[in-house]
């Protein structure tokens, strides 16, 4: 298996979708002749040439409509959104168009468009750079959202999202493009729904994905060793729709749960792993499950404010050990 | 024109007034729910421009006042009926409603509720013509005036142009935006003249008169076809009902309502085949009860009896069912 970073792993499902079928096109603003702001595209305009990889002018809400336009009619578009805060100028196109046409038509239109885009904090890019706005996408039927946390998941969740009938919004984090990892050298398609078991454990289930999962598995590994506690890590890739069996199998084995979330507590992931554990596993639970989010405020710029605003390993870490009784 | 068009054209127009009128009836007896946007007044725009074009072929969308534009692509008439009733029969299903008429069989892409929302999707499905080399086929957007003053018109006739798409946009200037006047909201009042900052030839037409929409359209839909490149083409008309059934109507006047009636496009072409003597009052007449009765008959009965959709059917069409590419592989 090569080791790469996420930006390749993305690269090469993309330089392997375009190959494998004319229909696929790139759109976005600097996908092109400038190789993509975080290199996802580096190298396809020359190897596609311009029809095929399309440098958009900054108009998100337009060119993502014209991409669904064009996948009405057979085609594959990928959309990349620079960064998710842009989005929301996307939205009515997404929400309005992408997610209900197949509904609203009575089955007989579609639009298999891939939207990516990087969301999340990444060190003082202050409140309009820093969404993370997988809450708003996982909240509308007709759309899949899905988020990699390794270049495994990037390059097979992107190849799967393409060759998918459905609109797929891939959920990619600022911060992780240099983040290196094993990818199969065979071609590699990741399913895209349900979830990830990163780490077994029998104390606790630590609910996360993307960026999050991280904490978690780092959060496990000090807990097991200073604290004797043995985490079960579980990666939601899939957050529309979110893995109810697998969220419940687990919490059947551990009868504990925390989530973890980069984003704001309201209405996010993880009240709706909340929702699920009571639906799905409430008898199952010995300790009520607790959440760790950002402060429900907008991020502010000056490092120790953003610092005070968003969870990390330490908040994990605490708050599994005042579950525990353990805390400070 | 020849006169078997005009007569044809004038047949159309007629049974088009008939059927949205029956709407407005079936609406007050609540067999048709939701919002009902009519078309009455508009009828030379939506014939004029299709018979210039090949309806059927090229593929055409447009935002929520779409009964006839999808009827003058070759729609069924009873399938539109039965969806504006909801029934399984309509052509959506009766998961899409008046607002939301679709017949991709037709190459009728939908009618949207979001305004200006088709711009770009027009300007899409334009792409993907030019992509697989469709070099015979153009993609078509009919929208209002109002549509102009949303970004998605500005981006999207800056798109068309720059990247050269064949996508001709239609413009029925009906002087309202739901009940505020065009020259209330909008600087420029001749809205092809708007097109101007994006490169992209323009022009006008009298859309009450349908034979001037065709020569107009005629130009139009040559240059897209032959020239590879959009047009912007704007019908000055009137809607002779209000925005939807729950106007109230008290942002236009009486007289001026009145003055427009005088240029109803059925009435124009009727007058002016009947003074050439190609038509008489009576052949007039004839026209009028065949399409009152073809609307009665064949689709008022048909929705009224086709089946209501199963409710089981509730979640089907969300997602595409047993794709793959969902659950294949190994994590």
């Amino acid at each position: 298996m090569a080791q790469l970073h996420l930006w390749e792993a993305l690269q090469r499902a993309h330089d392997e979708e375009l190959a494998n079928d004319d229909g696929v096109i790139v759109m976005g603003e600097d996908v092109g002749k400038a190789g993509g702001t975080y290199k996802a595209t580096l190298g396809l305009w020359t190897k596609y040439g311009e029809k095929r990889v399309i440098d958009t002018p900054i108009s998100e809400g337009s060119f993502t409509g014209i991409a669904i336009g064009a996948s009405f009619l057979g085609m594959r578009p990928i959309v990349e959104i620079m960064s998710v805060n842009f989005a929301w100028l996307a939205m009515d196109q997404l929400m309005n168009t992408a997610a209900k046409v197949r509904y609203m038509s009575g089955g007989q239109l579609t639009a298999p468009i891939v939207m990516r885009s990087p969301g999340g904090t990444a060190h003082q890019l202050g409140a309009q750079h820093s969404a993370r706005m997988e809450k708003v996408f996982m909240g509308v039927a007709g759309l899949r959202v899905v988020t990699p946390s390794t270049p495994k998941q990037a390059y097979g969740l992107l190849k799967s999202a393409v060759r998918c009938d459905d609109p797929v919004f891939i959920n990619e984090h600022e911060r992780m493009y240099g983040l290196r990892g094993e990818v199969p050298d065979g071609e590699y398609f990741h399913p895209l729904e349900g979830s990830r078991v990163a780490r077994e454990g029998k104390d606790v289930t630590l609910f996360g994905y993307n960026i999050s999962t991280w904490w978690n598995l780092e959060a496990a590994k000090i807990l097991a060793r200073k604290h004797g506690i043995d985490c079960e890590v579980i990666d939601l890739f899939s957050l529309k729709p979110l893995d109810r069996e697998g969220i419940a199998r687990s919490v059947t084995k551990t009868h504990r749960a925390l989530i973890s979330e980069e984003a704001e507590a309201p209405v996010g992931v993880g009240s709706e792993v909340m929702a699920i554990l009571n639906e799905e596993c409430f008898f199952e639970l010995d300790a009520a499950p607790v959440r760790v989010s950002a402060l429900d405020v907008p991020v502010p710029y000056n490092a120790a404010l953003e610092h005070a605003a968003i969870p990390s390993t330490e908040w994990v870490v605490d708050a599994v050990l005042e579950m525990f009784g353990k805390g400070a | 024109m020849d006169d078997k068009l005009r007569h044809r054209l004038l047949q159309d127009m007629v049974y088009a007034r008939r059927f949205e009128e029956r709407c407005y009836e079936a609406y007050v007896e609540r067999k048709i729910g939701g919002f009902l946007h009519l078309y009455p007044g508009q009828e030379a725009c939506a014939y004029g421009v299709m018979a210039a074009a090949r309806p059927g072929h090229d593929y055409v969308i447009t935002g929520y006042r779409d009964h006839i534009h999808a009827i003058a692509c070759g729609v069924d008439p009873k399938a539109v009926m039965a969806e504006l009733y909801g029934k399984a029969t309509g052509c959506s299903r009766g998961f899409g409603g008046s607002m939301h008429i679709f017949d991709v069989a037709h190459r009728f892409m939908g009618g949207y509720a979001i305004v200006g929302g088709p711009f770009p999707l027009a300007a899409g499905m334009a792409l993907a013509l030019k992509q697989q080399g469709h070099d015979d086929t153009i993609s078509i957007c009919f929208l209002g005036d109002a549509a102009n003053n949303q970004g998605t018109f500005h981006e999207t006739m800056n798109m068309a142009s720059v990247w050269e798409l064949p996508v001709l946009f239609v413009c029925e200037n009906n002087l309202y935006g739901i009940g505020t006047a065009l020259e209330r909201s909008t600087a420029v009042h001749d809205q092809y003249e708007r097109v101007a900052g994006y490169d992209i030839p323009a022009a006008m037409a009298d859309g009450q008169d349908v034979e001037a929409v065709y020569d107009a359209a005629k130009v139009a839909v040559d240059h897209v076809r032959n020239n590879r490149r959009p047009y912007f083409l704007e019908l000055k008309t009137y809607r002779f009902r209000g925005h939807s059934m729950s106007d109230g109507g008290k942002y236009r006047t009486k007289e001026e309502e009145a003055e427009w009636k005088k240029r109803d496009p059925i009435r124009i072409l009727r007058d002016r085949l009947i003074a050439e003597g190609k038509m008489t009052k009576a052949d007039y007449k004839q026209i009028d009860r065949g399409a009152i009765k073809l609307v009665e008959d064949v689709s008022v009965a048909f929705a009224e009896n086709s089946a209501e959709p199963d409710v089981t059917d509730v979640t089907s069409y969300v997602y595409a069912e047993h794709d793959p590419w969902v659950r294949g592989g190994s994590i």
